[in-house]
């Protein structure tokens, strides 16, 4: 695969000022975040849809649209996750045409962040860092470790003490130097922000996220060439910082514009946050131009528990403006959508997966979301990393002897024997 | 002790070089304004129409002043405020 560059560096998404590609992720005059820019018309010179058919099934088929100089020396592998004609789920929704986008299986470490922290470390190479890191809420923190293990890098992740047990233990299993911090995830975000300035480390979704936030749109591309090189009708997404929605946007925004799909954008997107953690929804709902934000999170979903978002802003103007809506759901509706999502299609999702599951229910119960047009829901992470959510929920397995006579004393598991 | 400023790097050049600057006022608003008199370069960065921009976080003793009273919290000698940029995370 010869590289190709078509990135025309980053540009900020108030002002519009360009900076060359450089480690920095806000405009030094307003603090603006920064946006990678792309030449499309060049990208549109050299892309085809065969083209990207014959390269292998990993997110960097669509390497022109992502942010690296040269070959991805991080994650070959990630991405292409299945996406699912979800018909039993939408027989229980009421609904026609449904497609669920499983993350949930993404490789290495089964959440939608091993594609944006592909693409942030493989940067973090080309710049030639040494320390990579971030502020997390778990998955992140995950596939950090994981992928930095991997490239022989040396990691430092910052996570709230009160994170789930697997997702803390699934990312010091891997070498990483973990560090709790007794606050919420704003709080560990405004830390590393201080640190990352300090020492000039790279820490994923802080310097290094305008490369990092692109990463996302793999997940808008593969949905639109799995469906036929067209876009859905509708998205529903899970967001905690308010990235993902964009970018998926973003993405879809990118394949018209460098002409693998002729079909213009006109995908209305929806978000889906909890209660005890819903300032985009909130701010979607009110009306509010900015989200107000949500000093101490109280949700179970603590992937989706980030009270004050750098793209809440940009995530509720999108929203609104695609002719989409955002909801949130309640801790025994996002448990109720985790089992509904499990018993319909055999996908076990993480907490931010019943989110979604519960608020597309919502949505379409309200009227909002057409129960007769194709809508696409994104599942981003695994259920086995949060399973003490559902683990009240769910049936304990009946205890008997090995014999046959108490097999057939548990009441409503026999029925006629077949053989005499 | 006066009130300390910590100033990010990006806002250093407009501060002379300086990561801390020592200021004055009993809220927020009063204490920027001191650093602002001081430091001129640093009014457009801070403030556009007179309005903290949004993409700046303020946070007096590392509280974040949109969960106290924004602008009018109170400080006093011996406080830090800290100007951290907002958008990372996610």
């Amino acid at each position: 695969m010869p590289t190709a560059d078509f990135v025309t560096g980053l540009k900020c998404r108030v002002c519009g000022k360009l900076y060359p590609k450089a480690p920095i992720n806000f405009c030094t005059d307003d603090f603006g975040p920064l946006e990678v820019a792309y030449d499309l018309d060049r990208a549109r010179q050299v892309l085809g849809r065969d083209k990207i058919a014959r390269r292998p099934r990993a997110m960097w088929r669509y390497r022109e649209l992502l942010p690296l100089d040269g070959e991805p020396s991080v994650g070959p592998q990630v991405g292409c996750t299945p996406l699912i004609r979800a018909d039993r789920l939408a027989d229980a929704l009421g609904v026609d045409r449904l497609w669920i986008k499983n993350d949930a299986v993404n490789f290495p470490t089964l959440s939608f962040k091993d594609r944006v922290v592909a693409v942030a470390l493989s940067k973090a190479r080309e710049f030639g860092m040494r320390t990579v890191g971030c502020a997390s809420t778990g998955n992140l923190a995950n596939s950090v470790a994981a992928q930095a293990a991997q490239a022989g890098l040396d990691t430092v992740i910052l996570v709230p003490a009160d994170l789930e047990k697997a997702k803390i233990f699934g990312t010091a299993v891997y070498g990483a130097k973990v560090i709790s911090v007794t606050g919420t995830y704003d709080e560990v975000n405004r830390l590393c922000t201080q640190i990352a300035l300090k020492y000039g480390w790279g820490f994923v979704n802080v310097n290094l996220r305008p490369f990092y936030a692109e990463g996302s749109k793999s997940m808008g591309f593969e949905i639109a060439e799995d469906l036929g090189w067209r876009f859905p009708q509708h998205v529903v997404c899970p967001m905690a910082g308010g990235a993902l929605v964009g970018k998926i946007h973003k993405a879809f925004t990118e394949l018209h514009a460098t002409g693998l799909v002729s079909q213009p954008v006109t995908t209305k997107m929806w978000g889906a946050q909890a209660t005890g953690c819903n300032p985009i929804s909130d701010c979607v709902k009110s009306n509010r131009e900015r989200h107000k934000p949500v000093r101490k999170p109280d949700t179970i979903c603590k992937s989706l528990a980030i009270g004050d978002p750098a793209d809440g802003y940009f995530a509720a103007k999108l929203i609104r403006d695609s002719g989409g809506w955002a909801e949130d759901a309640s801790d025994d509706e996002i448990v109720d959508g985790m089992l509904l999502l499990a018993r319909t299609e055999g996908v076990f999702a993480e907490t931010a997966g019943g989110t979604t599951v519960a608020v597309a229910r919502k949505l379409i119960e309200a009227g909002r979301l057409p129960r007769d047009e194709e809508i696409v829901l994104c599942v981003t992470g695994n259920g086995l990393k949060t399973q003490d959510a559902v683990f009240e929920a769910v049936e304990r397995p009946a205890v008997i002897k090995p014999s046959l006579a108490a097999f057939e004393e548990l009441a409503g598991v026999v029925g006629e024997p077949v053989l005499a | 002790m006066p009130i300390t400023v910590q100033v990010p790097t990006p806002m250093r050049e407009q501060a002379g070089g300086k990561a801390e600057v020592a200021v004055a006022g009993a809220t927020v608003r009063a204490a920027l304004d001191d650093l602002v008199r001081q430091y001129p370069g640093l009014a457009p960065k801070l403030f556009d129409g007179g309005k903290l921009r949004p993409y700046v976080n303020v946070f007096v003793n590392d509280e974040d002043i949109r969960y106290l009273d924004e602008m009018d919290t109170a400080v006093a000698d011996g406080q830090t405020i800290a100007l951290i940029p907002a958008v990372a995370g996610g």
